[in-house]
């Protein structure tokens, strides 16, 4: 799940961290109280579930209450696009408004849980402000990596370690270490996926800053941190795609017109390139998961049909622990009030799938059967082209 | 032969009297494995179809019944103390089906894990099963899987029975499959798997599946490099959105290394025969066989 930087700066605070002094705001009208209090000389974020925001005029250092005004006015309410989002962008429906803060070095600063030393890492440099990406392509010889034993935790030596390639100053030091402690002690308190501070700043009196804060939250830990559902922002991921996470289906919006519904995530991105390589762009990755019920199966389905973009529905369905009736009659109960629906391609393999096809062949809905990948490939080439 | 298990191989399920546990016990049984007993705490002294006997710990289950292999399918919030509870009773190998364990557990689990001789498949993951032994460990459907000389390895589930059916279709049967789970921390991975079937006089040839994100495929191919067998490989993704950045930091870093086009690059430059879709999985690897 992710969180927005105000509510990242919240928890860091909370636990100990050095945030700049700052106000939310959802209204334009509470900007002339907020400025006032940060005396005229502010930088103003939007707050949006993406990275970029620099780059496209998400973050503004305003020296007057006019220019806090005429920035407020161009935000709020409008949808920002970064490089991370689409062209769509998303809604900014708040702005953080902070103190400046006087900045002697700037350090880039995040703990991802790294599958190939099989730990939490940490990963520093002293180019900050840079983005990873950039970094990773042109100073990856300044990038710094510390994987910690999650039986044992953060150790003394590896914080003088990372303390000595930064190149810090005896005061320095000790600052780093106490940040670097509570950083990590935030990271496995509320079971993160990725905690990013960049800039990390380092203040004229040796301070450390958390600048900006991005916080992943990992969404198979939120049973154990109930108070943390409450930071989840809806308006920043797609409908249909909020739609889908309420009924435990692995949804993605694609740009393309034939939709699918698959079991796996593995199969599902197979199934993809398969519409891909017929010629055709794919609507959406779904994955209904093993365990699906019926209902689950209808609400999958009728994600599907209400993408107006999709023209062909391909299902393509390995049967496992999930049976291929119950993939059936799912269907049959998301297409009840219209079984004229778009044209409907099935693969249905594996435990079950001479039920599940003839409880569909007994339908109304007009099903093209496939026996395999190739065979659907070439089903989907000739629909799509009777579509164009 | 066949790898990680054989003849000796003897079952415990832990999370036998659960739904998902129950059932896919069943399943293993008509197929054929040696199921000797199951752990549900606070079941212990009942039996499983009349015939299995039900502990209470893994401890009691191991002196009664010398089990030597657990199938987990304890829910997430106990599945971490499951493989733990195994691991302390010598298990040699877990294959824990349990699907949504915090990261953060496996980690620890799995840096435990580690530095013992317990080897552990998943989590999030099919399971193994060799047809040859009529030994299935997981929740695959065994009626896909024929007996022979082909390995098997991949990261998915549902696209391992399409691979699995693609080569039985041709008449190429397999020695092992297995899917070594979709979480991004797994206990035994590609390199492992693929050494084992190196070594294993009757695997001729292996299938890899991989996808798009991480660096788990190309670790693979610096093993595939020393190997003596053929590796067959298919990356599924290619369609997948470049630049909508999914939030992880270390996908992020990898950069274009976690592209479905990278991996294949650098598979292919390291000996891997590459599957070039996802129908092509038996034919690709028919042209392996000599």
């Amino acid at each position: 799940m992710n969180i927005h930087e105000y509510q990242a700066k919240e928890l860091l605070k909370n636990n100990n961290l050095s945030i700049p002094n700052g106000f939310l705001i959802q209204q334009k009208e509470e900007i002339p109280n907020t400025i006032k209090k940060l005396k005229n000389k502010a930088v103003i974020k939007a707050q949006i579930h993406a990275g970029g925001r620099g780059k496209v005029g998400g973050v503004k250092i305003i020296n007057s209450l006019q220019e806090a005004n005429e920035i407020a006015e161009n935000m709020l309410g409008k949808n920002l696009s970064t490089n991370q989002t689409g062209q769509k962008g998303v809604p900014v429906n708040s702005l953080l408004i902070e103190e400046l803060i006087n900045i002697k070095r700037e350090i880039y600063f995040s703990i991802i849980m790294d599958p190939s030393n099989k730990t939490p890492t940490i990963i520093t440099s002293p180019e900050g402000g840079m983005e990873i990406e950039e970094l990773a392509q042109k100073a990856s010889e300044k990038l710094f990596f510390e994987p910690v034993d999650p039986l044992l935790g953060l150790q003394s030596f590896q914080i003088r370690q990372l303390g000595i390639k930064l190149k810090l100053s005896k005061n320095e030091f000790a600052n780093f270490s106490r940040a670097l402690k509570n950083l990590f002690n935030v990271f496995v308190k509320y079971d993160c996926s990725l905690l990013e501070i960049n800039p990390l700043v380092i203040t004229a009196n040796d301070d450390f800053v958390c600048l900006d804060a991005k916080i992943i939250l990992e969404d198979d830990a939120l049973f154990r941190h109930p108070e943390l559902n409450s930071l989840n922002d809806p308006s920043q991921t797609e409908p249909l795609e909020n739609s889908a996470s309420k009924y435990g289906i692995a949804y993605v919006k694609l740009s393309g017109t034939v939709g699918c519904l698959v079991n796996g995530a593995g199969l599902a991105m197979a199934t993809m390139d398969i519409i891909q390589s017929s010629g055709a762009k794919p609507a959406n990755f779904l994955d209904v998961g093993g365990g699906a019920s019926e209902e689950k199966v209808k609400e999958a389905f009728k994600i599907i049909l209400t993408d107006k973009s999709v023209k062909i529905i391909f299902v393509n369905i390995f049967g496992g622990i999930l049976r291929c009736d119950i993939v059936a009659r799912g269907i049959i109960m998301a297409t009840k009030e219209d079984p004229n629906t778009s044209k409907i391609v099935v693969r249905m393999q594996g435990t079950n799938f001479e039920e599940g096809r003839k409880i569909l062949q007994n339908s109304k809905l007009k099903v093209n059967f496939v026996e395999t990948l190739d065979e659907a490939t070439t089903v989907i080439k000739h629909l799509s082209e009777e579509e164009a | 032969m066949s790898i990680l298990v054989n003849e000796t191989t003897k079952v415990v399920v832990q999370g036998i009297t659960g739904k998902e546990g129950s059932f896919h016990t069943q399943k293993c049984l008509e197929y054929g494995t040696d199921i000797v007993a199951g752990v549900t705490p606070g079941k212990g002294g009942q039996t499983f179809l009349n015939k299995i006997p039900i502990f209470n710990t893994m401890e009691e289950a191991v002196t009664e019944t010398n089990c030597n292999t657990s199938l987990i399918f304890v829910p997430p919030p106990f599945a971490s103390d499951a493989m733990l509870e195994s691991v302390n009773s010598n298990i040699n190998l877990i294959v824990c089906i349990t699907e949504g364990i915090p990261v953060q557990d496996s980690a620890k689990v799995i840096n435990h894990i580690q530095k013992t001789n317990t080897r552990l498949i998943g989590p999030n993951c099919p399971g193994l099963i060799s047809p040859k032994h009529r030994c299935k460990i997981g929740i695959m459907p065994a009626a896909i899987h024929t007996k022979g000389t082909i390995g098997v390895v991949s990261r998915s589930g549902t696209l391992t029975y399409e691979a699995v059916s693609q080569l039985s279709k041709l008449g190429l049967g397999q020695s092992t499959c297995i899917g070594i789970g979709g979480d991004p921390i797994t206990g035994m991975g590609f390199n492992e798997i693929l050494t084992e079937f190196d070594k294993d006089p009757e695997t001729e040839s292996i299938v890899l599946i991989g996808e798009i994100g991480g660096q788990k495929e190309q670790e693979a191919a610096t093993t595939i490099k020393t190997m003596s067998k053929p590796v067959a490989a298919l990356i599924v993704g290619e369609s997948a959105p470049t630049g909508k950045r999914m939030g992880h930091a270390g996908a992020i870093i990898t950069g274009t290394s976690g592209t479905a086009k990278a991996k294949i690059d650098y598979l292919k430059k390291n000996g891997a025969e590459i599957i070039p879709n996802p129908s092509e999985i038996g034919i690709t690897i028919k042209k392996t066989l000599k």
